[in-house]
This record gives C-alpha cells, structure tokens and sequence, in this order.
C-alpha cells in the first residue's frame, strides 16, 4: 500500500525542528510499524539523505526503548481492534492505503529531545534512584518461601510491575505528568511485604524527584491508563496520592 | 514537621489542598441547594430559614457570626482552590512547552477537558449571583433584605427570564465541574482501587446530577409558576 | 580450500581453567575461603568497568558497588533497564526442591550438564547450580513478583523437559522483572554514588597495558565523541552474538563488538559455532522482517505440533482431518512428545518443512495447536496462562490461535559461546572478564530453558563479586593514565575506523550487507551444517565483508547521533566474527547441542556426539590481520555426569 509520512525532524534539542513529508509506495501489510520506518530509511539512504533517528530495540514490547506518537497518539492505540500494544508490535495491516501518518517524538519537558524522534528519557531512572528499590543488599536475603505474600498482594504488585518505563503515559497525558509511571514503579514494592520499611520515605522522595524533573501535575483524565502499552491502573496514582499523605502527616520529608 | 511544609511544592500536595478545598465548595454547595428547596414550602417557611442562618448558634455567637464564619471558610477555600488551579495550570503549561503538531485524546470527556474554563466560569457567576441575591445592587431590580422569598420570585422573574437561562448555564457548568472534581477528590486523596472504583464513579455522577438539578427546581419553578407572590 | 582445516594450528594445553581441586561440592566453598580479599578500606579505591547492563552486568554492578568499588556502567540503550535480558519469558530455574519432587543441586548441575550435550565444564556448572538458591532469595527479597500460590508460598512449573517443577516465573515477563530487580538494585548504587551510569555509550575496544585489561574507548552515541576510561579490571556483560544472523530474537542493539574487540586484544574466543535455535518463534512474513518473536516455551506445555502429512497440503489447518495431521514430535519420540529438548524440537521442525510439509502462506512453519487443550480446560485456562502471548501473536500476525492453531518456526535465540573464561570467570586476558551470555562457560552446547537467567544472575551477584576481589587484591597494578601509549593507539585505531566507515560513501546501506551475512549464515550455519555448507560460508563471508569496505553508504555524521554509523561498526564486526564461528562449525566435524552436523547422526537422525575426538573447549585465538585463527584445546573431563548418548525417544 502507498502511504505519506508526515515524520517530525530535527537535529537536536538546539535547533527548530519541522514535519518533512516522505511518500512510500509499496508498504507490506504485514510488516510491523518499524519496519515500515526502516524501509523509509533504506530509501532515505539509497537516495542520499540521512535516515530518520527513532529508538527502537527489542522489537517485541518489552524493552520499552520505541517511543513514536503516531497522528497524534502514543503507539498509536487507537487503532480498532488494537489495544494495549507498544508501537513496534503494531502492525501495517492496521492502516488504509493512502492514509497520511504523522510522526512525532513524545514531547514532555522532563524528555528533552535528542534528534529527530528521540527523546532523553533519564529522568526515568533519576525517579527510580530517588528510592524506586528495597534496599537488601546481595547474600542477606532470607530464604524465599520464609515470607508468604497473599497471592492478591503478588498479583497487584505484579500488575504494576508490568510497567516498561516506555513514557507513552507522559506523552499521552495532557499535562506531560509521569504520575502513571512513578505511582507504578512504588506500588509494585510497596504492595509487597518487603517494600514495607521503605514505603513512605520512597513514596515522598520518588514524588519530589518526579516534580523536580519538570513533568506536570496530574489532572486525572486517564489519557495515560488509555496509552499504556501495559495497562497500568490509575488506581496506582490513587495509592500514590493516599501514600504521600499518609508519609505528609507522619512528619516524613525528602531527603533527596 | 518537615513533611507538612514540604506538602504544597510537591504536584500531589497541590491536588491535595484543591481536592480538600473542592470538598469544602461541595459541602457548601450541597447544604444551599438543601436550604433553597425550602422555597418550596413557603414564604414564611424559606423566610424563616433565611434568618435562622444569622441566628445559628446563639447565644454562642453573635447575630450574624455563624454565617459569616461559614463564608470565610469558603472564601478562603475558593481562594486556595484557585491558587492551586492557577499554579497547577500553569505548571502543566510548563511541562509541555513545546507541544504536539498533531495530538488526540484517547480518553477524555468534555467534564475533564473543562476544567479550569469551568472553574473561571463559575467565579464569574458567583461574583454575579453575589450581586444578585446578596448585595441585591445592580442586577436586581428591587431588592428587599428583609425578604428572600420575594428577592427570589423577582429576581428570577425580571428581564424576562434571560437571568434564568444565566443560571441554568452555570448550573450545567456546575454540573461539569462537579463531576470530575468529585471524581479527582476520590482519586486525589486515594479512596480508589480494583474494590471501590466503581462505586465511588456513581457517587460522582449522582453528586453532579443531583446538586444543579435540585438548584435548577427553583428557578424553573418561577418560570412555570409553581413558585409566585401571592395575590 | 579443502585443506583450510590443515592450516588451523592446534594447541593443547595452553588453557588452565583454574578449577581447584577436590569433591565437587566442595570446590566453590574451599575456593571462597583459599581467595584472597581487599581491605574493606580500599575497595573505594578500585575501579572496575561494567560493558552492559543487563542481568549478569546489572547484577554485577550493582553488588560491586555494595561492596565498595568504585563502578562505571557501560550500556548502549538509553536505560540499564531495555538490557535485552528484559525479553526472556519462561522463568528461571533454581534448585530449591520446594515441589517437593526430588530436585536437588545435584539434580540441577546433572540437568544442565547432560541438556548441554557433555559439552560444559562440570566445576563451573556444579557452582551455578549452588548458586541458584540464593539468587531466587536475592530476587523475592528485592521484590520481584513471583507467581504465587494461594498460600502465598512461591509458584513452580516444570520446563523445557525438565522432570520436576523447578522453575519460577513472574507472568509472561520473568526477564524483565529479575531485570528490574537488577536495575534497582544497580539504582540503589547509582544514588549511593559507587556506581556511575553511562547509557547510550558503546564500547569500539579495549585497553590492554601491560597485558592487563585497564580500560575501554567508548563513543558516546549522542555526541559522537570518543572516549577513554580507565580502571583496574574490565568486564564484559554484553550479551550474546545471535544478531549475526540478522534475523533472530535479539534485540535490534545486540552485537557482538566488545567480546570482539576483545578477541583481537588476546581474550580467547569460546565454541562460535554453539548457538541455540529456539523452536517457537514466529516465521517471517516476508523480505521486511527485521527480527523475530519469541514466544515462550511453556506454550508446548499444552499446544500440540504437527503438520500436514502429506507435503505440498494446501487445506486451511481446521479442514485437515485428525487422521492427515502428523504430529511428528509426539510421533518420534513418545515419552518426551512435543517436550523434547529446543534443538530437538528446532531439527525437527526444519526437517518437516525442509521436506514440503510447512504451513503459512510462505509455508515456512508449523503448527502450535491448543484445540485439544482448549476443549479438555476450556478456554479460560488457556488464556489465563497464555493469554499475552496469544494475544501478541494476534497482534503480529493477525490470526486467532484461539480458532487457528499457531503458526511457529526456529529463530536464533540464544549464544552458548563466548569469550573463553577460566573458573574465576576470567578471560586470557587478566583482568578481563566475561559474565552471562557473554561467556561460554555453563551451558556447553545446548543450554536448558530458564537457565539463561539463572546463569546471569549467578555471574553477576554471586561469582564476579568474589573472584574479581580475589583479583584485585592480588594483582599488581601501575598507576596508568589517559596520556598511555596503549590509549592513544587504541583511540586512533577506532578514530581511523570510524573515518573509513564514514568516508567510504558507496552504494549499499548497512543493513544490505547486515541481511545478506545473516542469509549467508543461516542457510550453512544455522540448524544443520554440512561440510560443503561451511566451506561455501567461509568462501562468501570475506567476499561481502570486502564488499563492504568498498561499498558500504554511511550517512550523516560521526559527531553525532548516527544509527547508521552505530550499526556499521557492529555488522563490521560481524562480518569478522562470522567467519571464525564458520570456521569453528567446520572443525568440530562431531553434531553435539545445537551444533548439528549432517555428516554427524545416528540412523535415527539423532545429534551424534564423537566424545573420543572432540570432548573439548575451541579456544580461538587471534593471530593476526587476515592470518587463521589459531584453535586453543580445553580438554573436558567428566568426572560426576556419565556421558551418554543423549535420548528423548
């Protein structure tokens, strides 16, 4: 099938960036979204120009490193039939002939922008470092079976684990906020018996480095649970939120 | 306590004190929808209830002191809610400072998406209702203090009900605005999860349906004459 | 070219694996007390560089830095998080025996060295099955979901073939969250200052002074600069060398590159030509494939295989009656059916097809059939195990397992070669080490499912640790810096070949030359190799390769970010390495694990081992520029697992 890419470029965060229209005429229905791009950059190649940047790396919607707004939508999850999907899972059979695709980077001012669809997503892991762990260090673990966990516990903790920290909930989200993401990565410990010690001084220093970042603020629209490839819950925010002020008026602060 | 003073810099203590002082605004507006269905059974009756509220709490308190305990606390919410609304805005505005060409909500309804217009909506409205009802100046044609029945009927009535349709817009704004506030209470101050989700969702809808349609009653009431002067 | 065996020179007993002697399961213990440690007071004072983050370099890192080195990570992604080990599925074994059905540490290591086809180092894999315990308490101490019982006492199944239920999992997506673990703890660090991060940097060599390891030249993929560091050790935790195939389940990133570097620094190269072809992957829709899906194991568990019986079947799978169906695993090998070991079940699977009987409108796969499962445990059962990955086959493919059985076929999934290292997981380049995939040490030549990341975890928390330290504090190390003779050859030689990369300015894209390699290996290195096949591959590998240096088109800038320049250096490489691993499938004229040779079966068409000629470690050696590799021998004696013929019948 023919269709018209409407990809976003620029050079780096220094310079202005701008949409540049790219046709392709003989897209497979079956190869996936990258792979499209890919074909698109082979052309761009053969013809002498630079190809595209985009970050991609696993390519079966784990790794969380593909990162594109597909016409206005993070991994373009709003194709029928197609839900809960990174973009390189998606596939071209779920596009029309013809149809324009425009391609944006995820835009936050907690992403800086890299070059053309490639965003600095470290912001990501400085939120983890600010408390996103249990500290045990290696060897002084008691044996696993000595702490049942109730298997609902397990199973939550799970469901919020299941986060790829690909950021499609800051892109997504009007407000470019990583609610979603910080509130995901404390609830998988902090529904766990062994986050427990940790819990609110996590819940208080995880939130300050959130907003230190420069994301934005949480209006509860739910765009982030509607663009999560993993389906988070926002109940997870609702924890968050219940957390912080539990940890406010037991008199805990930051201390990163 | 280091915790609490650190609360309103972080986003979430914001949302707090916005959920806390929409929470105050919806007691507020819940208990005057109560008190102006009390039109209902009467002049004397609503009269009556109009003056009891100067008088509550006496001999405690003085005439007048109760009521206006009570408009302090929620004029300080309403400022409190908005400075947040305002700091939140524009930090929101700061995190996507260079926008989408192109970007689609998956999600969002016209409640949520209204929000701060809504909310600058209703000030506006309540500094005309004030006005209107209150001080009685400007936009009432022949205000009786001593009278709330009649300030009512007349108000309504004059200008050949253009101020009914005023109020029955703030009232659908009401409406909006209630929704997702009542909603966000809940999510910001951490009442969801899997078990009471759902249930929480249809207090929100009854709470935006219930609080504009029992305010909605009494200026239709004039409109249809269920609610006149006598003779 | 027929006498290109005759000009590989051999040498024997050039290799000291460094396993201490005495009662296996005492080895490690006595080995631990006999190391020598550092004062906790200088451990601050040590530098080690960490090449990639993933479970056995995350692992690594992260307890390193517990103890008080100073760390530096190297990664190419943009977060120690999107290491590929992110991508396993099944779960990962350990001893625990909490089933309750017989497991044991020795169990385990017999396992492991058995399904490695008699081709690992007994001490080595005695050790990982100790250490498998107490990664499954690091891990559920970490917080790292396990399934679980009702009771809330930790879930298991059984795995690729195992007889007992030894495996843990969490969900679909075991990898990323031991991954996570990792990272966290590796976080943890990050914060406490004993661990600097250095994502989006690649590794283009390795710093040798004095025939230590001392450093890295790193290129920063963002700015395009070249940069040396330096330390008092260097480890390689960079995964496995699958993408030389071009199409296979690793990640589009994985290369090759730094073990390389390694090699040409003097770091032995371990059995190439081992890798291991997973049997249930998705087959490739077309030309546009760029990589392949894996999708767990445990689906064999209830799906059923089969094909038409009779080839060339053009019928839609629901049309062919049960009676034209050839369920060709449960049919050969009665007891294990469609559990058969991976290369097993990989062999089997090319066979049917290679002979006409392959589905799909490319007919390249087989058929993965849950409709008997789904009628004896309805369909809710089905979905609550496999519904993720049902549903990413839907996504992919389009087509409804649920109605449709699957359609699956091999892919290159995973490396059991590697860089040589000795038990001390030390490379022959001292203070060079290896960990994980990257190292050939523990699965021999096929390895077990779920044990990748056993392996990982147990390189990075509980063996680096301690015999890194055992280095350190013996070692004597000059005081070295970025002015060195050997840093300044080092960054010109990489300075010099990013010019030539980027000067060339052909015809040909990088990725071109990326698929023809890969097309080239996998017709005759791939699931079955022939004599003829091999040789064809080392007579068209340094063809392309120098095609490639004529012309290869390079766009854009070095002093930038540039994908292309990215992978131009990697397929570089592979063009390189690839005929080594040729050349080393060639030699071992023995089938063994995932090394198939035709010339090599019983009549049953089986992997016949020649334990009499090739009960050995291939240690390549460089030697030089366009000079054959030199073939370093590693006896392997077994001396607790009775070698036999492996059977599955």
């Amino acid at each position: 099938m023919k269709l018209t890419l409407r990809v976003w470029r620029q050079k780096n965060s220094n310079t202005q960036g701008k949409l540049e229209d790219h046709q392709l005429d003989d897209v497979s229905p079956d190869s996936s979204f990258l792979e499209m791009i890919d074909d698109l950059n082979e052309k761009l190649t053969n013809e002498g120009n630079e190809p595209i940047a985009f970050d991609h790396d696993c390519r079966e919607g784990i790794c969380g490193m593909c990162s594109l707004v597909v016409n206005g939508v993070a991994h373009g999850q709003d194709r029928e039939l197609i839900k809960a999907v990174t973009i390189c899972q998606l596939h071209m059979r779920n596009f029309k002939g013809g149809e324009t695709i425009v391609l944006e980077p995820w835009r936050a001012e907690g992403f800086p922008l890299l070059k053309d669809l490639i965003v600095d997503r470290g912001a990501f892991d400085r939120i983890i470092q600010a408390g996103g762990f249990i500290s045990v260090g290696t060897g002084s673990a008691p044996d696993a079976n000595a702490l049942p966990i109730p298997k609902k516990n397990a199973d939550i903790s799970m469901d919020a684990a299941a986060c790829i920290g690909c950021g499609a909930c800051v892109a997504a989200c009007p407000n470019a906020s990583a609610m979603l993401f910080t509130s995901a990565k404390m609830g998988s410990l902090n529904h766990l018996p062994q986050g427990q010690t940790e819990r609110y001084q996590r819940v208080v220093n995880m939130v300050t480095q959130m907003d230190n970042e420069g994301f934005g603020a949480c209006t509860n629209m739910a765009e982030c649970e509607a663009a999560c490839p993993k389906e988070i819950s926002l109940d997870f925010i609702a924890q968050m939120n219940r957390d912080l002020i539990t940890a406010t008026l037991k008199g805990i602060g930051p201390t990163v | 306590m280091v915790g609490i003073s650190h609360f309103p810099n972080t986003t979430i203590g914001k949302k707090v004190i916005m959920a806390l002082t929409g929470l105050i605004w919806i007691g507020f507006v819940a208990g005057h929808m109560f008190g102006n269905l009390k039109i209902f059974m009467g002049e004397e009756h609503f009269n009556h209830y109009a003056h009891g509220l100067r008088t509550l709490g006496e001999p405690l308190l003085a005439y007048g002191q109760a009521l206006w305990i009570a408009r302090i606390v929620v004029i300080v919410a309403l400022v409190a809610h908005i400075w947040s609304a305002i700091s939140l805005t524009l930090l929101n505005k700061q995190a996507r400072s260079s926008g989408y060409v192109q970007h689609r909500k998956l999600n969002a309804n016209a409640a949520q998406m209204t929000m701060i217009y809504g909310g600058i909506a209703l000030v506006l409205f309540i500094l005309f209702h004030l006005m209107h009802f209150t001080l009685g100046a400007v936009v009432h044609p022949s205000f009786d203090p001593d009278n709330p029945y009649y300030n009512v009927v007349i108000g309504f009535q004059s200008y050949g009900y253009i101020l009914v349709v005023v109020y029955l817009v703030a009232l659908i704004a009401l409406a909006l605005h209630l929704y997702h506030g009542m909603w966000s209470v809940f999510q910001t101050l951490g009442l969801n999860n899997k078990t009471y989700t759902d249930a929480l969702r249809i207090l929100a809808w009854l709470v935006a349906i219930f609080i504009p349609l029992g305010f909605a009653l009494v200026p239709l009431s004039v409109v249809f004459g269920i609610i006149g002067l006598e003779g | 070219m027929k006498n290109i065996i005759d000009q590989i020179k051999v040498v024997e007993g050039s290799l000291n694996s460094a396993v201490p002697e005495g009662p296996i399961q005492d080895i490690w213990d006595n080995h631990r007390f006999n190391m020598k440690l550092v004062n906790p007071a200088n451990k601050r004072k040590f530098n080690v560089i960490m090449v990639g983050s993933g479970l056995a370099g995350g692992a690594a890192a992260a307890t390193m830095g517990e103890l008080g080195y100073n760390v530096q990570c190297f990664f190419y992604q943009d977060s120690a998080r999107r290491a590929h080990s992110v991508a396993a599925q099944g779960g990962i074994n350990a001893a625990k025996n909490y089933q309750n059905d017989g497991d044991s540490i020795f169990r385990l290591f017999y396992d492991t060295v058995k399904g490695g086809d008699y081709r690992s180092r007994e001490a080595n894999v005695y050790r990982l099955a100790q250490v498998s315990n107490n990664i499954i308490d690091q891990c559920a101490a970490q917080g790292v979901p396990f399934a679980r019982e009702y009771g809330g006492a930790l879930d298991n199944r059984s795995f690729g073939g195992a007889q007992v239920s030894r495996t843990f999992y969490a969900r679909g997506q075991t990898g990323q969250q031991l991954l996570l673990g990792a990272y966290q703890a590796l976080s943890r660090q990050a914060a406490a200052g004993t661990v600097k991060l250095f994502p989006r940097t690649e590794i283009l060599d390795i710093i040798v002074i004095d025939e230590q390891a001392r450093g890295v030249v790193t290129r920063n993929m963002v700015t395009g600069e070249i940069k040396s560091y330096l330390a008092d050790a260097v480890v390689l935790a960079t995964g496995g060398y699958g993408n030389l195939y071009y199409l296979s389940t690793n990640a589009m990133g994985c290369n090759v590159t730094a073990s390389w570097r390694a090699y040409k620094r003097g770091a032995f190269f371990a059995n190439p030509c081992y890798v291991q072809i997973h049997p249930t992957c998705i087959p490739p829709a077309g030309e546009h494939q760029s990589k392949l899906t894996l999708m767990s194991e445990s689906l064999r568990n209830d799906g059923r295989i089969w094909v038409p019986r009779n080839a060339g079947d053009n019928r839609k799978a629901n049309d062919i009656p049960e009676s034209d169906r050839y369920y060709y695993l449960e049919e050969k090998y009665p007891s294990f059916g469609n559990l058969v070991p991976r290369d097993v079940a990989s062999r089997n699977a090319k066979t049917v097809v290679d002979e006409g009987h392959g589905v799909g409108e490319l007919k390249n796969g087989v058929y993965l059939d849950f409709s008997e499962s789904i009628g004896r445990l309805g369909a809710h059962i089905i979905k609550e195990r496999y519904g993720n990955l049902f549903d990413m086959y839907t996504s992919i493919t389009g087509e409804d397992p649920y109605k449709v059985p699957m359609r699956i076929y091999p892919a290159i999934h995973y490396s059991m070669g590697g860089t040589w290292v000795d038990y001390n997981l030390q490379s022959t380049i001292p203070g060079l080490f290896s960990i994980g995939e990257a190292n050939f040490s523990d699965h021999g030549a096929n390895r077990l499912g779920a044990s990748a990341l056993m392996q990982g975890l147990a390189d990075g928390y509980f063996v680096i640790p301690y015999t890194m330290g055992n280095y350190l504090a013996q070692a004597s190390l000059k005081k070295v810096d970025t002015n060195h003779p050997a840093v300044k050859e080092a960054e010109a030689a990489v300075n010099e070949k990013t010019k030539k990369l980027m000067s060339i300015n052909g015809k040909r894209s990088v990725s071109s030359f990326h698929r023809e390699l890969g097309r080239v290996i996998w017709d005759n290195v791939g699931m079955a190799r022939t004599d003829a096949g091999l040789r064809k591959a080392l007579k068209r590998i340094p063809e392309i390769r120098a095609e490639f240096w004529e012309n290869v088109r390079v766009p854009g800038s070095a002093a930038d970010l540039n994908q292309s320049l990215e992978m131009a250096g990697r397929v570089a490489d592979f063009l390189e390495f690839g005929e080594v691993m040729a050349l080393d499938a060639l030699y071992r004229a023995e089938s063994c694990g995932g090394h198939f040779r035709e010339e090599s079966q019983t009549e049953e068409g089986e992997a016949l081992r020649d334990d009499e000629n090739f009960a050995y470690v291939s240690a390549w050696e460089y030697a030089g520029e366009g000079k054959t590799p030199i073939l370093n021998k590693e006896p392997l004696t077994f001396e607790y697992v009775k070698l036999t013929q492996r059977s599955y019948k």
